[in-house]
């Protein structure tokens, strides 16, 4: 058993290039789930049309690709507002189930044949982001004993870091700002927020778009970090993780998603490295590789529901401060 | 409102089941699932033999045949969809030319589709656009009655519980393969083994009610934090099944090559109207039960007020185990019907439940007769929406429709308004 390995895979991959993806699209749902009480289960489509927007403005219409990012910006926005119209005025289960379809049709529609000449079908779209790279800073692999990165995923880390840093700092104001209270109240008792003159369906609208942006800057980084967009990246399964994630680490709190994200991924690579090395070392004999990847899937299912049971706070959150069920 | 929806629906149910059995009336067999097959003969009618026609379709599907001394090819494809057929020119004889191109785009939906390849100046033959709309309309009853089952189930635990179940899904899956196991590893009759798979969903839904459900309402676990509780049980209970059962689809070791019925335009198979009476049957019973006896009266009265049930003298928590017990065995039963005619597969109830949810949102949620309703429409959209887009988008259509009945009917067509508050 090779437990350096191991260490070092887990310890890279908590601050790695997944962990940024995911951290994002937690501090975007947090602003959804977390601050505002919006059941979005939909935010994989968040980042998938803005890396589909930036890959097909990149690669199909020859665009920059910063035009690009743009473009998926405004695309994040417009799923934004074409989720929300019909859907915030209701409660929040239909929310729930929209989203979702929401999402399943974006990636049905970007992996279909029918559309294969501008969204590259189930081989998704590929080399779009060399503009990115040739900005990049550092002129070689970082090794820190424990931490290892390549050179191209230290710029892609680094960069991923600011904007977590960048998009935690705006919904910390945000969020201690007259906006974000009227935020919690309709999180709190929307009947009550709406009894003081506030238009409630306004104020879910903007949440909605500013936490469908910020997961969409999470798009831009998993299009970048891996110079490819496939759509099963943004299945249903993506928003689960998410939400396990933001419910570890506690849910409408700043550092709940960013601790959350670093956990979960940290512990979904320890479980999998040390399975697959002590199978590949024969000291576990009864499984295969593939079965120890189903066995992972099978303890987040576990994780999430001994989680909502037992800890709904998660690791950071208060109890008394988000009742849950106001909605 | 009820009694009206039900008449209503025992109505529709009834022109279902005529539509089957007219279409099962006369019978001439061929192979199931979509078969694309054709004749090469020169203009004077004289068959062409050796020719190679290769085709292509969706998930990388390929196949290729060879014409034989009558002339004649066939490819069995896998499953609906757009097909491209083309011919190898340079394997016909020489001074023998294609009259109208060496390539074919087709639809298949079942049954068999004639790709013609006229040589010298003959004409492309199509199969009619009414025998088309014919054939989509019963394959979308079909489909509508298996959601419905699913529907019925999810929407009368919604009503009773509140819980918004998104490992409905897992119950579908759950059917199927405790059915496949009884056919295979115990090697019982088909028949006997879904009876076998449907009675073990019964108990392990009530299980799954009482180690669970209850618990977390006995602790007052809210609503929204049951549904999160759902996603991970359905993420846990799906990857169960996948290292339990593995990747591949597997078919049931009896009736999966079953041959078809042709009528005109329509093919159907004998299990797939065995399987739609059997979806009628328990769709019927669940509406007799719902209206006419002690229990599903006292069910309906849980929905509508837990508080004022209980002290009227209603057990409530028997209510509800008895409603997750016919939930699981129907839903058990749509995976049984989907494993007949698609097969089994890990994650088969995942790929409805959205759609479960669009026919249960289209009714209006927490109403059974408003499930009933909204599969059999959600059923029929599918299947008729590939005259206009194609097959591999007919579930979008679907969802799309899902978006826009809540946009304009947030209730859904059965419900009542005050339910969405």
């Amino acid at each position: 058993m090779d437990f350096n390995s191991i260490i070092t895979q887990t310890l890279t991959q908590a601050i790695g290039v997944s962990a940024v993806i995911y951290c994002l699209a937690a501090v975007g749902l947090n602003v959804h789930f977390g601050y505002t009480g919006l059941l979005n289960f939909g935010q994989a489509a968040f980042l998938a049309v803005a890396a589909y927007g930036l890959a097909v403005s990149v690669s199909r219409m020859g665009l920059s690709l910063w035009v690009g990012i743009l473009i998926g910006i405004l695309a994040a926005v417009l799923l934004a507002l074409l989720l929300g119209v019909p859907t915030l005025r209701l409660r929040a289960d239909y929310l729930a189930i929209v989203t979702i379809a929401a999402a399943e049709i974006i990636r049905l529609i970007v992996r279909s044949v029918t559309f294969r000449e501008y969204f590259g079908g189930s081989d998704g779209i590929t080399r779009f982001a060399d503009e990115f790279y040739a900005l990049n800073p550092f002129s070689g692999p970082l090794d820190l004993g424990i931490i290892k990165f390549s050179q191209n995923d230290l710029w892609v880390v680094t960069v991923g870091w600011v904007l977590i840093a960048f998009t935690s700092f705006v919904v910390w104001s945000l969020m201690r700002s007259p906006w974000g209270r009227v935020l919690k109240g309709i999180r709190e008792d929307e009947d009550a927020v709406r009894s003081l003159g506030k238009n409630v369906y306004a104020y879910k609208m903007q949440a909605l778009i500013l936490g469908g942006v910020i997961g969409a800057l999470g798009g831009f980084m998993a299009a970048i970090a891996f110079q490819s967009v496939q759509p099963d990246t943004y299945s249903t399964e993506f928003t689960f993780f998410v939400y396990t994630m933001l419910i570890l680490g506690g849910a409408a709190r700043i550092f709940g998603p960013i601790l959350g994200a670093a956990i979960f991924w940290a512990l979904l690579v320890f479980v999998g490295e040390f399975l697959n090395e002590a199978v590949n070392k024969g000291v576990i004999t009864f499984l295969s590789n593939t079965q120890v990847g189903q066995i992972r899937f099978m303890l987040v299912g576990i994780g999430l529901m001994a989680l909502m049971i037992f800890r709904p706070q998660g690791i950071l959150g208060d109890r008394k401060e988000l009742a849950l069920d106001a909605r | 409102v009820h009694r009206r929806a039900a008449g209503l629906l025992v109505a529709l149910l009834g022109a279902c089941a005529l539509v089957l059995g007219l279409a099962a009336a006369p019978a001439s067999a061929t192979t199931t699932g979509p078969v694309i097959f054709g004749t090469i003969t020169t203009p004077e009618d004289e068959p062409v033999p050796g020719v190679v026609i290769d085709v292509t379709g969706p998930d990388g599907f390929t196949g290729t045949s060879t014409t034989d001394a009558e002339g004649a090819w066939e490819v069995q494809v896998p499953a609906s969809g757009s097909y491209t057929i083309s011919l190898d020119e340079s394997t016909l004889p020489e001074g023998l030319g294609l009259a109208a191109g060496s390539e074919r785009t087709v639809t298949a939906f079942g049954g068999k589709v004639r790709v013609q390849f006229p040589t010298g100046d003959s004409v492309l033959v199509e199969s009619s656009k009414v025998g088309q709309v014919i054939q989509l309309t019963v394959d979308g009853l079909l489909l509508g009655l298996i959601l419905a089952l699913g529907a019925v189930g999810l929407s009368l635990i919604y009503g009773t519980t509140g819980l918004t179940n998104f490992a409905h899904g897992e119950l579908v899956t759950l059917g199927a393969l405790t059915t496949y196991f009884y056919a295979t590893v115990l090697s019982f009759p088909l028949i006997l083994a879904a009876a076998a798979g449907l009675a073990s969903c019964a108990v392990l839904g009530a299980l799954q009610d009482r180690l669970l459900w209850k618990q977390l309402r006995r602790r007052g676990t809210g609503l929204i934090a049951m549904l999160v509780v759902s996603i991970g049980l359905g993420i846990f209970l799906r990857y169960l099944f996948l290292f339990l059962f593995q990747g591949s689809t597997q078919q049931f070791p009896e009736f999966s090559g079953q041959a078809g019925i042709e009528v005109g335009p329509v093919s159907i198979t004998p299990k797939a109207i065995i399987g739609a009476l059997l979806a009628i049957a328990a769709i019927l019973a669940t509406i007799y039960w719902l209206l006419r006896t002690r229990m599903g009266k006292a069910s309906r009265a849980v929905a509508d007020n837990p508080a004022l049930a209980s002290a009227s003298g209603i057990d409530v928590e028997r209510v509800i185990n008895v409603v997750w017990i016919l939930g699981a065995t129907l839903a058990a039963l749509a995976g049984v019907l989907t494993g007949l005619t698609s097969g089994v597969s890990w994650n088969m109830g995942q790929q409805i439940l959205l759609l479960i949810f669009a026919a249960v949102t289209l009714g209006g949620l927490g109403t059974a007769f408003g499930a009933l309703f909204g599969a059999l429409i959600v059923g029929l959209l599918i299947q008729l929406s590939t005259l206009v887009i194609p097959p591999e988008l007919k579930s979008v259509g679907a969802l799309v429709i899902l978006i826009v009945i809540l946009l304009v009917r947030p209730q859904g067509l059965l419900g009542r308004r005050e339910r969405i508050g």
